[in-house]
C-alpha cells in the first residue's frame, strides 16, 4: 500500500510514560509506557522508563491519559477536489487530527467523481503534500456514481484506493451490483454499500408520529432494510467482500446478525451521529440533523449500541460531511443533509463508555483495530514495529464544544454547544506530534 | 376594542395551534366574534394598527388567504404590502435566512408568512424581530385556518366541547388537518380523521383521534364533516388511482352526509375540487358553511393581528 505521507525529517523518538495503554488489537489495557521511535512503535510495557530513558528521547508524562492507537476513520466527506469552499484535505486533515483520527478515508463523491485511477493519484499526492493525518481514498463502484457501468476496480485498487463505494447513492439495480461484488472479489476489493432505497427515501426524516407532526414527507425503516436484504443475498451467491456504510435501525441489525451467523464476508458500520441522536432532536426543524441517512427512534439508538458493545457492528465512523450555510440556512425538507465529526468522534462516543454502555477497549476497537483490519491497512494497533500512529486522550475532561475553535472549514456540527466529556490531548502521526491540546 | 383584552398570547408570534391553551384560542374566537359585528357595519374601520406596516410574504400562490390577510390588516388601520415570493427565488441563490434579514432590515411590525416547507416559518421567525403569523407552512400547521373554522363551528353550533367533527381527505398532506385536530382536541372535540391509508400521516393514531378507513363508519354520528383538498397531482395513480374512485369512495355526496347527524353541517376550507372531493350539490346547499368560513377567515384574522400588535414595542 502506497503511504499518502513522507516525512522530510525524523522526529524526535517520544516515550509517552505512565499512561493507561490500551491497545484493542490485542485486547490490553495497562498502566505503563510507550516508546515510539523512527516513526514507529518501539516497545509497551509497564516500567520502560524506569529502566532507562532511552538516549534523546522526549518523556511525556501522561498520567491520566489513555494511550492508544489512532483512529481510522472510514467514512468522511472531504471535498477536494470540487467543494473546497466546504473542506480541503488540509482543514480535513487538522479536524482529523484534532479528533484524534490519523487515518482518515476519504469518499469518492467529489468534482470529479473518484473513478479514474488518475484522481486516485491526485488525491494522495494532495494529501502527501498538504495533509497532517493519513488519507486513503475509496474510490466509486459505478463510473460518475451513476449505478450503470463498474469502474476500474483493479486499476484504481493498484493506484491506492482502499475500497469501493458509491458514496451516499444506492446501486439501484441488482445485476450492477452483483457484478461489481464478482469482480471485486477477484481483486479482494471491499464494496462499501450505502443501503438506502432511493425510491423510498425522498422524506427529510425517519417516518414516524413525530414526522407527521412535524409536517415532514417521512422515510421508512423499509429503505434501508430492503437494500441491506438484497445485497446480502448477492454476497450469499457471489461471496464478494461487503461492508454496509451506516446502518441506522433495529431491523437492519437483525438482518446483519443472521449474515454474520452463516459466515458471509460482511462488516457493517454506524455513524456516531446515530448512536448520539434520535428522531426527537429534529424538533425545531434544527438543519444539523439532517442526516442521510436520517436519525431514528430511541428503539433503533438503544439497539446500535448494543450492537457496538457486542461487536456485531464493526465499525464507528464520523459520517463527516461538511455543509455551508448556504445548504442549511433553509427550510428543514430544502437543507442539504450531513454534519461534520471528526472532531466530535472519540468525545460523542466516549459518552458511551461514561454511561457505561460500552467498554472502552470494544469502543477504541471499534474506532481503530477493526476498521483497520477491514481495509488491510498497517494501522489501529500498538504492536512493536507498528506506524506510530497514537494518540494520548483524557477521557475524564470536560469541555463544552464551541463550533467557532473548529478546525474544519464547515460548521455544520449537531455537537453546537454540547458538553462533552473526554478531549484529544495528542495526536501522534508516523512518530510526529501533529495535534496538540494546551 | 378601546379596552385591552383580558389576555394575550404568550409568545411573540403565532406559528401555530401547537402550544395555545383553551384560553388563548377561547380569547381569540370573543375577540373575533366582535369583529364579525363590525365587518358587517358600513364603517368597518378601526385604528389599532395605524402606522403599522404589515408585510403579506408568500412563497406559495394563495388568493384566499392572502387577500383575507390584506383585509384584516387594513381594516385594523395597518400599512399592509403584498409581496408574492416564488419558490424560484430561493433556487436564484437567496436562502430563507437571507431573505428574512432583508426584509427585517425595512422594519416591518407584522409579517404574514406562507411557506411550501414545513417549518420554514418558524425559520424566518427566529430571525427577525418583529412578530410573524404563519399563514400556512408545508405540510405542518395553518393556525388561523384551524381558528377560522372553530369559530364557524361554534356560532352554528354554540359550543365546541363534545361535538364529533370528522376531518375527511387529504390528511397526509394537509396542515389544515393537523391545525384542526390540535385545535378541536384542546376545546374538547371529538376528532375523528376519514381517508384512505394512502393519504393517512404515519403514527395518526397516536394524535388522540379517531383514524376511519370509510366515509360510512368515518362520519356515522359526526356533526360536523370537514372536507380536505385533494391536490390535482395527487390524484391519479400517485396516492389513489383515480378522481373517480377517489369520489366514488371519499367524494362528499348527499347519500354519505345522510350517514352522519340529521342536523350535520359542512365545511371546507377552500379552494373546493367540485366533483372530487364534494359534490356541487353539498357544497352549495344550506347545510354547508364554506361561504361562512370565509367571512370568519377576515374576523379570526383581525383578531389575531390585533392580539398580537398590542404587544409591539410602543403599542
Amino acid at each position: 500500500m502506497r503511504d499518502a505521507r513522507s516525512f522530510a525529517r525524523e522526529p524526535r523518538p517520544l516515550l509517552l510514560a505512565n499512561a493507561r495503554i490500551i491497545d484493542p488489537s490485542r485486547g490490553a489495557d495497562f498502566t505503563g509506557d510507550l516508546y515510539l521511535a523512527e516513526g514507529v512503535i518501539k516497545d509497551a510495557a509497564f516500567g520502560l522508563a524506569a529502566a532507562g530513558i532511552p538516549e534523546g528521547a522526549e518523556v511525556v508524562d501522561c498520567a491520566g491519559s489513555v494511550v492508544a492507537p489512532g483512529l481510522v476513520d472510514m467514512r468522511a466527506f472531504v471535498g477536494e477536489p470540487g467543494f473546497e469552499h466546504l473542506e480541503t484535505l488540509a482543514s480535513a486533515s487538522h479536524a482529523a487530527a484534532a479528533g484524534g483520527v490519523t487515518t482518515l478515508v476519504c469518499q469518492p463523491d467529489t468534482d470529479p467523481v473518484v473513478d479514474d485511477p488518475a484522481i486516485v493519484d491526485f488525491i494522495l499526492r494532495r494529501a502527501r503534500d498538504t495533509a497532517v493525518v493519513r488519507v486513503h481514498p475509496m474510490a466509486a463502484i459505478t463510473r460518475g456514481l451513476k449505478g450503470e457501468e463498474m469502474t476500474e476496480v483493479g486499476l484504481l485498487k493498484a493506484a491506492g484506493a482502499v475500497a469501493f463505494t458509491d458514496a451516499h447513492k444506492s446501486i439501484m439495480n441488482a445485476l450492477i451490483l452483483r457484478r461489481a461484488l464478482t469482480y471485486a472479489r477477484d481483486f479482494d476489493a471491499l464494496i462499501v454499500h450505502h443501503t438506502e432505497d432511493a425510491t423510498l427515501s425522498n422524506g427529510a426524516m425517519n417516518e414516524g408520529e413525530f414526522a407527521s407532526r412535524l409536517g415532514l414527507a417521512g422515510i421508512p425503516k423499509a429503505a434501508e432494510t430492503i437494500i441491506l436484504e438484497r445485497d446480502l443475498r448477492l454476497v450469499a451467491g457471489v461471496r464478494g467482500r461487503y461492508h454496509a456504510a451506516a446502518l441506522t435501525c433495529a431491523e437492519s441489525l437483525e438482518v446483519l446478525e443472521r449474515a454474520k451467523e452463516a459466515g458471509l464476508p460482511v462488516t457493517a458500520s454506524v455513524s456516531i451521529n446515530h448512536l448520539s441522536f434520535n428522531e426527537l432532536d429534529v424538533s425545531g426543524y434544527r438543519t444539523y440533523f439532517r442526516l442521510q441517512p436520517p436519525l431514528r427512534a430511541e428503539e433503533d439508538r438503544q439497539a446500535l449500541i448494543r450492537a457496538v458493545s457486542s461487536g456485531l457492528v464493526d465499525v464507528m465512523v464520523s459520517d463527516h460531511v461538511p455543509q455551508d450555510v448556504e445548504g442549511k440556512r433553509l427550510p428543514f425538507s430544502e437543507a442539504e443533509p450531513g454534519a461534520i465529526g471528526l472532531e466530535t468522534l472519540l468525545p460523542a462516543a466516549l459518552r458511551l463508555v461514561h454511561s457505561d454502555a460500552v467498554d472502552i477497549v470494544s469502543l477504541l476497537a471499534t474506532l481503530s483495530t477493526r476498521p483497520a483490519q477491514i481495509l488491510g491497512l498497517d494501522a489501529g494497533t500498538l504492536k512493536p514495529g507498528a506506524p506510530a500512529d497514537v494518540i494520548v486522550f483524557d477521557p475524564d475532561l470536560p469541555f463544552v464544544l464551541e463550533p467557532g475553535q473548529l478546525k474544519s472549514r464547515s460548521r455544520n456540527t449537531p455537537f453546537d454547544e454540547a458538553r462533552l466529556t473526554g478531549r484529544v490531548q495528542r495526536t501522534i502521526v508516523a512518530g510526529e506530534v501533529v495535534y496538540e491540546y494546551v | 376594542m378601546s379596552s385591552a383584552p383580558a389576555f394575550t398570547l404568550s409568545g411573540r408570534d403565532l406559528l401555530g395551534i401547537e402550544g395555545l391553551t383553551a384560553s388563548e384560542i377561547l380569547s381569540l374566537l370573543d375577540l373575533a366574534e366582535e369583529f364579525v359585528e363590525l365587518n358587517r357595519q358600513i364603517e368597518k374601520k378601526r385604528s389599532t394598527l395605524r402606522g403599522r406596516t404589515q408585510i403579506n410574504l408568500f412563497f406559495e400562490a394563495s388568493t384566499r388567504t392572502q387577500s383575507s390577510f390584506e383585509i384584516a390588516g387594513k381594516r385594523l388601520g395597518a400599512d399592509v404590502m403584498n409581496m408574492s415570493v416564488g419558490s424560484s427565488s430561493v433556487k436564484k441563490g437567496e436562502t430563507l435566512v437571507d431573505t428574512a434579514i432583508t426584509l427585517n432590515a425595512m422594519h416591518p411590525d407584522i409579517l404574514v408568512v406562507r411557506h411550501h416547507a414545513s417549518g420554514a416559518v418558524a425559520l424566518l421567525a427566529r430571525k427577525v424581530d418583529c412578530c410573524v403569523v404563519n399563514a400556512g407552512d408545508g405540510a405542518h400547521e395553518h393556525p388561523t385556518q384551524a381558528l377560522l373554522d372553530a369559530l364557524t363551528i361554534r356560532r352554528n353550533k354554540g359550543r365546541i366541547e363534545g361535538l364529533t367533527v370528522a376531518i375527511c381527505g387529504d390528511v397526509l398532506h394537509s396542515r389544515v388537518a393537523r391545525s384542526n385536530i390540535l385545535l378541536l382536541s384542546t376545546l374538547g372535540a371529538r376528532v375523528r380523521v376519514v381517508a384512505p391509508s394512502t393519504l393517512l400521516p404515519a403514527g395518526i393514531d397516536q394524535f388522540g383521534v379517531e383514524v376511519y378507513r370509510s366515509m360510512e363508519a368515518g362520519l356515522e354520528g359526526a356533526d360536523i364533516v370537514m372536507m380536505l383538498r385533494l391536490q390535482r397531482e395527487r390524484m391519479s395513480g400517485s396516492f389513489v388511482p383515480s378522481v373517480r374512485e377517489y369520489f366514488h369512495y371519499f367524494g362528499l355526496d348527499e347519500a354519505k352526509l345522510r350517514i352522519a347527524a340529521k342536523d350535520a353541517l359542512v365545511m371546507h376550507p377552500g379552494p373546493m375540487n367540485r366533483g372530487v372531493e364534494i359534490d356541487s350539490a353539498v357544497a352549495d346547499s344550506p347545510r354547508s358553511l364554506i361561504r361562512e368560513q370565509v367571512e370568519m377567515g377576515v374576523a379570526v384574522r383581525m383578531a389575531v393581528l390585533d392580539t398580537l400588535a398590542r404587544k409591539l414595542p410602543n403599542a
